[in-house]
């Protein structure tokens, strides 16, 4: 069948923000969308509201809206494009929800728009329970027991039919949002309640638990003509009962034989054509471990994180192909872009293994709860190939970056053997390597099979690498037994530590003896075809197939899985310097592990080597493909982080070197450089323990700001305001030491102001200023930026651009350099300084229209700013608001406190533009999910150093007709200064208290500043997690507070519903 | 099962040194499926016979064997190649693992090896033949292995040495086993069959003295035309009853009707080869195992019509007979192993015979 004809432009719709359950696996999918229509001549517009996506680049859609995701919103768009068709299968669960909601209002059909791909019928009997039940009985495929639910007594009466453990899905939610299992009548009340209020129609399904059967998962690409062929399966480990998302799971299927394999096969097919899916389809399965037993348990007729998974698996590109099914291509229609010579219509075979390991965000979140359930609690993950399942496990625990090369946790050494064993029932995020410590311990497969219910095929690769630690540590170290280890995936650190040697002696040894790894292709055939896919990964086998050119190249070096602070933002800079690097003429290779993004799609870079991010594994590519020189300055801090070693190991880091970004990191360097240049910093002092903390304290003056030297996205930062206080801290929240020193520097509170720069030695170019609605101290990726800044003065402005330069010469920076500065009283300070891509530097290229990596990375390759025809110095504002705003995954994530501060809480962000600053501020808060209320009450409680400021918030408010609630202190302040307002009842005063009021939906929004002190922080903590339960807007800065008031107050009287296309905005420059 | 080193050695000289398990040498055409489970299944296929198997997917043997699995009573090929063996399986429906099942059907097996290595020799190079060898055997004796004359008449070997029944459908099928699979003859009674099986050297006459409803010519191993009195046979068949064949039947309907079969460079073994059917206007995944196919250009002068190419590189799949009631096909509609969605070919074969 030829391609739908009458279709000239399509609106895709984006998967907006990266939270939890959603991450940068739609970036993925959304560009190969984009570009496989583009490739058709398809024009297409975009809305996505998040600005740190390739997707969203000029150059991916001919129209991109960097938009609230919202029916009104999209509704303007489609009355201003007109688009032929919609495509919302490539957006995660919140397109395929906007695309129901346009349908179901109307809109689609009153502006002619036809969708594409799988039809709204055929979505609904997937996401709709009782539709879907209903379809899965018609083809005898067997679910559990279950009953749709919208009440907690309907709940109650299902499981005095059935019993428990019943499981709690609500329906239309994504990554499986306030679900759960519940063992007792209380936690049914419970999680029924919460998902309820989750569920976009109010809706839960209960069912009987199949907890401990094997979890499977089949992808399917069906397309018109009713071709249909499964891409890949997959097994989780961790049987049913974790949420796939937060599953280690391996591909292809391990302990299923043929007959298995068939049967869920035949059963996902079954499925995907009877729901007549367009494009790509997900179908996992309970199979239960001891029958031919199985239970459908979910069909996402949609590409999903999965999809991406299951995609850079087998190097079979779903999304692509789904765009292309989606424009009436059939299957066998479409090339096989890895053969080059078949089609899109077979079914990939591997020839190695694959491991996915999530990524989860307990090192930011301390005080979570760890407990892995229904509810997704990762942010991103890894994914290892391999020959071999112990290799891929050690690869993928080398990829997650969470300062373990090995499967090995020291903390777990200081447990006792029964402790082991009490810890193995926890179903948490360690407990992988709780298992290996019990392997240690002697406790036997058998015992730790009937406690995590565990595949035995399973346990006895964790066993395999216990026992070779073991021989390792009792056995001369001959080659043949380090090739074992090699080809078992031991890091040479990890054998070197056995042996009482360095990871470089062991380096040597293998190179002596000619153990080196070997790099085989991913080509989706198992090696029956020729295939052209540069996708290679390592092993230690005989035969290396990667030939080496001699052209000039480079590495790119990747930045790992998705984690809070190091967002999809570091693989939008890694992607576009490859293209920068490929217009310069090089050869450009890419190592990377995460397999949701862009820079791992095989056809980003010339080369990609999908590996850990350590420098062993580096240092093998680049000794291998001899490029020229490795950019690190890209990946965040994964990739920073490699640049010293590798320096020291002599290769050459391209861009600012080494001496540069150590200068800036090293306190006392970094100190010199700002005496050096003259500019001044917030004062502060080292400390190395208790007594040195208190004196620093005294001599700088409090408030002051306090965390570990080298930290990490704002790890263990905060700001302290006593003695008390601070020896609280030094021995509680850090351990300081000789080694590991604390800084104590004076907390100076003023505006928060960012710059990213480029310099290429000589000159530098700053493509904007940003300016902080919050004030320092909200860390900067959780704080509201502004491009154009709205309250520097020129003298301040000129004195940021003196200090850039100053500062960019000073360290001889070559490439990005990102500062940030507080400005108080007209005084300019320095706070920190990044020789490296920051995570504004895509916000700030989409708004200034300077593609700033490219041009950052020729200055790194030596082509000066001028000589790229571009002119130093800071750029003319433009007449339009950018405002990016923070998103965060709270209502994921029980037991963590709201309150921003030091540390970086947010998942991702999302960017909205206006000509209207007011409405630019708006949109933003739209798009990240804050639903402004127009009406109703507003709950005031806050810090005592706040009462003043929120007064004026408060009269404000109450001008716009808000009613104005408080607690005690609070009331009686502003009821002294004359505002009208209703004292609520506290927590301690009995109920009906706030927390009631909250509930009830008696209150629209809430600010609450943290306050100090064991009980009332306790009563803040309660009021704010309530808020998130019930999708109400907490706001817990002075300063996003009195802003939203300024919002409110100019949108009164205007249009808040106003779009506008990237390539609409008139450039200045 | 004793473990040693062993090495394979292909006829062009290459080395593929591993752990070698097993009491034998092996020696025979290498060859390679890329099936990444069902490894039991391909190893009782006869079509199998005297060949030297590499798995391409790397973990064998995860899930462990069971009789229920065998497609015959034996495993046929002269030697296995895997990445790892696995001797702890771990599936509910495991009854022996597959070093025992090696073991017990004297199977040699090379493990350890770089399977990706040797597969894409074989496809660059086409099937070579080779020996797996304990490491320290002398040059001279793997150099006699290999040169020894290429196996001919394998079907002589795997085909049923004796008349005999099974099922008791409605339609009465007389199979002619030239090596077949147990889930053909499961399938065919599936189908309401009541199934005689005949050698493959039973006369046209002997067959037809049963009075069949339809006939079946089966699977089998080796090159088509070593199988000249099969063929001739078939002649004296054609048109007396409805007849379906698969695989190597397929291929010696076609001798017998005059068109020409030639060796693929390395054979389509796996399954996951798309078929594209072109009277039913779809795409079937399928299971194949063939190393040879029907000559296109040799069909010119038959009445015959192409019901289905291959996807990958076009060559026939399926053949309509149109002077007699016969229809054929090169891949396996009965998978085990292998996707399903192919039963529509044996209820084709039920209604001819029900209309014939």
């Amino acid at each position: 069948m030829p391609k739908k004809t009458n279709i000239k432009k399509v609106l895709v719709i984006g998967s907006g923000p990266i939270i939890i359950g959603q991450a940068a696996e739609f970036d993925y999918a959304g560009t190969q969308a984009c570009r496989g229509l583009k490739e058709e001549g398809i024009e297409v517009v975009l809305v996505n509201s998040n600005p740190a996506t390739i997707m969203t680049d000029v150059h991916i859609a001919d129209r991109v809206y960097v938009e609230p995701l919202n029916v009104e919103f999209l509704e303007t768009v489609i009355r201003k494009e007109s688009p032929d068709a919609l495509l919302a299968t490539l957006g995660g669960q919140v397109g395929l929800n906007l695309a129901i909601d346009l349908y179901e209002k109307g809109i689609l059909a009153q502006y002619n728009v036809e969708l594409l791909g799988t039809q709204i019928e055929s979505i609904k009997r997937a996401e709709d329970r009782e539709l879907f039940k209903e379809t899965m009985e018609n083809l005898n495929q067997p679910i559990p027991e279950s009953a749709i639910v919208e009440t907690v007594s309907a709940a109650k009466e299902f499981a005095a039919k059935v019993g428990f453990p019943l499981i709690v899905r609500p329906a239309y939610t994504l990554g499986g949002t306030g679900g759960g299992i519940a063992e007792t009548e209380e936690e049914l009340d419970e999680i029924v309640n919460k998902g309820l209020k989750y569920s976009l129609i109010g809706q839960a399904l209960i069912e009987r638990s199949v907890a401990g059967w094997k979890e499977i998962e089949y992808e399917v690409v069906r397309d018109a003509a009713d071709n249909c062929v499964t891409i890949c399966n997959m097994e989780n480990l961790d049987p049913v009962g974790v949420h796939t998302g937060d599953s280690i799971v391996v591909a292809p299927c391990q302990t299923l034989n043929d007959r298995e394999v068939q049967m869920l096969r035949t059963a996902a097919i079954d499925i995907v054509r009877e729901l007549k899916v367009e494009g790509a389809c997900n179908v996992q399965f309970a199979l239960d471990t001891v029958s031919e037993k199985y239970i459908v348990i979910e069909v996402n007729p949609r590409v999903s994180r999965s999809s991406a998974l299951a995609s850079k698996a087998t190097g079979y590109p779903i999304a692509k192909v789904a765009s292309k099914i989606a424009v009436g291509y059939t299957l066998d229609e479409i090339q096989n872009a890895v053969t080059k010579k078949t089609t899109a219509c077979f079914e990939p075979t591997l020839d190695y293994v694959v491991l996915k390991i999530p990524r989860w965000p307990f090192d930011k979140f301390v005080a979570a709860d760890r407990t892995l359930g229904t509810q997704m609690k990762a942010t991103g993950e890894v994914m290892s190939i391999e020959r071999n399942l112990e290799a891929a496990i050690l690869k993928s625990i080398r990829s997650l970056e969470i300062g373990l090369v090995h499967l090995e946790m020291p903390e777990l050494k200081t447990l006792s053997d029964a402790e082991i064993e009490e810890k193995l029932i926890l179903v948490d995020d360690e407990r992988f390597f709780v298992i290996a410590e019990a392997f240690r311990r002697n406790i036997s497969i058998a015992t730790v099979n009937k406690i995590t219910k565990i595949n035995n095929f399973f346990l006895r690769k964790v066993h395999n690498i216990v026992d070779m630690e073991r021989t390792l540590k009792t056995k001369e170290l001959s080659k043949d037994l380090l090739r074992k280890a090699k080809k078992m995936g031991f890091a040479d650190s990890v054998i070197g530590g056995y042996i009482g040697q360095d990871e470089f002696a062991v380096r040597n040894l293998r190179k002596e003896y000619g153990i080196v790894p070997t790099y085989k292709m991913v080509d989706t055939c198992a090696a029956e075809f020729e295939a052209y896919t540069p996708y290679y990964y390592s092993t230690y086998e005989q035969e290396d197939e990667v030939v080496v050119t001699d052209k000039k190249k480079v590495v790119v070096l990747g930045s790992g899985p998705i984690r809070i602070g190091q967002g999809v933002e570091f693989d939008y800079c890694s992607v576009h310097s490859v293209w920068a690097l490929q217009e310069l003429g090089y050869e450009t290779i890419i190592i990377n592990n995460n397999p949701e993004t862009v820079s791992t799609d095989f056809d980003t870079a010339d080369r990609l080597y999908f590996e850990p991010l350590t420098l062993e594994d580096v240092l093998n590519i680049i000794e291998k493909e001899k490029p020229e020189g490795v950019i690190v300055q890209f990946g965040g801090q994964t990739a920073i982080n490699l640049a010293g070693p590798l320096d020291n190991c002599g290769i050459k880091i391209l861009g600012s070197s080494v001496d540069s970004i150590d200068s800036a990191e090293d306190r006392e360097r970094f100190d010199a450089l700002l005496t050096k240049v003259n500019i001044p910093r917030p004062k502060g002092h080292t400390v190395y323990d208790v007594l040195g903390a208190l004196k620093a304290a005294a001599d700088v003056g409090y408030p002051v700001m306090v965390r570990p030297s080298y930290v990490l996205g704002g790890r263990a930062m905060e700001i302290v305001y006593s003695d008390e206080e601070l020896k609280y801290y030094m021995t509680n929240a850090v351990k300081a030491s000789k080694e590991h020193p604390v800084l104590v520097d004076h907390y100076l509170m003023g505006t928060e102001v960012e710059v990213d720069a480029i310099c290429d030695g000589k000159d530098v170019l700053i493509p904007g200023i940003m300016e902080h609605v919050e004030r320092a101290g909200v860390h900067s990726g959780d704080s509201i930026a502004v491009y154009p800044p709205r309250t520097l003065s020129e003298q301040v402005i000129k004195t940021i651009i003196d200090y850039t330069n100053r500062l960019a010469l000073g360290l001889e920076v070559h490439g990005m350099i990102n500062i940030q500065f507080i400005v108080r009283d007209n005084q300019l300070y320095v706070i920190e300084v990044n020789p490296r891509s920051s995570r504004t530097v895509p916000f700030l290229s989409k708004v200034t229209g300077i593609a700033m990596v490219d041009v950052a990375t020729k200055a790194a390759m030596g082509v000066g700013i001028r000589a790229q025809g571009l002119k130093p110095g800071l750029g003319y504002f433009p007449d339009y608001y950018s405002v990016k705003a923070p998103v965060f995954s709270f209502n994921k994530m029980s037991d963590v406190d709201i309150t921003l501060g030091p540390e970086m809480k947010s998942t991702g962000e999302v960017m909205c533009i206006d000509y209207q600053y007011s409405r630019a501020l708006y949109k933003a808060c739209i798009a990240s999910g804050i639903n402004i209320p127009h009406e109703g009450s507003i709950l005031i409680t806050v810090a005592d150093q706040d009462k003043e400021e929120a007064t004026e918030i408060a009269a404000g408010f109450a001008d716009l007709g808000y009613n104005i609630i408080a607690t005690g202190g609070t009331a009686q302040f502003l009821a002294s200064k004359g505002i009208a307002v209703k004292t609520a009842t506290k927590l301690s005063e009995g109920s009906p208290n706030i927390l009631d009021d909250i509930k009830q939906g008696r209150i629209a929004m809430v600010i609450n500043t943290l306050t100090h002190g064991r009980d009332v922080a306790r009563d803040g903590f309660q009021i704010r997690r309530s808020t998130v339960e019930h999708a109400i807007p907490c706001l817990t800065s002075i300063d996003t507070a009195r802003e939203l008031h300024h919002v409110m107050s100019a949108m009164r009287r205007r249009r808040m519903v106003s779009t506008i296309a990237l390539q609409d905005l008139a450039w200045e420059g | 099962m004793r473990k040693i080193k062993g090495k394979l050695v292909l006829k062009d000289g290459s080395v593929f040194e591993g752990d070698l398990y097993g009491n034998r040498a092996a020696s025979g055409e290498v060859v390679f499926t890329t099936g990444m489970s069902g490894y039991q299944e391909t190893l009782t296929d006869p079509s199998f016979c005297e060949q030297i198997v590499v798995l391409t997917y790397p973990l064998v043997g995860n899930y462990g064997c069971n009789k229920m699995f065998d497609q015959s009573d034996k495993c046929w090929y002269q030697g296995l190649v895997v990445g790892e063996l696995c001797d702890e399986p771990s599936n509910w429906r495991s009854e022996e693992s597959l070093p025992a099942f090696l073991n017990r059907n004297d199977i040699p097996v090379l493990t350890g090896i770089d399977t990706r290595a040797l597969t894409r020799k074989i496809r660059s190079h086409g099937t070579l033949k080779g020996v797996i060898v304990p490491s320290d055997l002398p040059k001279a004796e793997i150099d006699a292995l290999l040169c020894a004359a290429d196996v001919h008449d394998q079907v002589a070997k795997v085909t049923t040495p004796a008349i005999y029944t099974m099922g008791s459908g409605k339609h009465h099928v007389a199979v002619i086993d030239l090596g077949i699979k147990r889930h053909i003859l499961n399938s065919l009674a599936y189908f309401d069959g009541r199934l005689t099986v005949f050698p493959a050297s039973a006369m046209a006459e002997e067959i037809l003295a049963v009075q069949p409803d339809g006939i079946f010519l089966s699977n089998g191993p080796g090159d088509p035309k070593d199988l000249t009195f099969v063929a001739e046979n078939l002649k004296k068949l054609m048109g007396k009853k409805p007849i379906f064949g698969i695989c190597m039947g397929h291929q010696v309907m076609a001798l017998a009707n005059g068109a020409d079969t030639f060796k693929l460079p390395f054979g389509h073994r796996g399954i996951n080869h798309p078929v594209r059917d072109i009277a039913e206007q779809k795409i079937v995944i399928s299971s194949q195992n063939h190393g040879y196919v029907v000559d296109e250009a040799s069909l010119k002068k038959i009445n015959v019509e192409i019901t289905s190419v291959s996807l990958n590189d076009g060559t026939i799949e399926g053949l309509k007979y149109l002077d007699h009631p016969t229809f054929t096909v090169q891949y396996h509609p009965e998978a085990s192993p292998g996707p399903s969605g192919h039963e529509y070919l044996f209820e084709r074969f039920t209604k001819m015979m029900e209309e014939f």
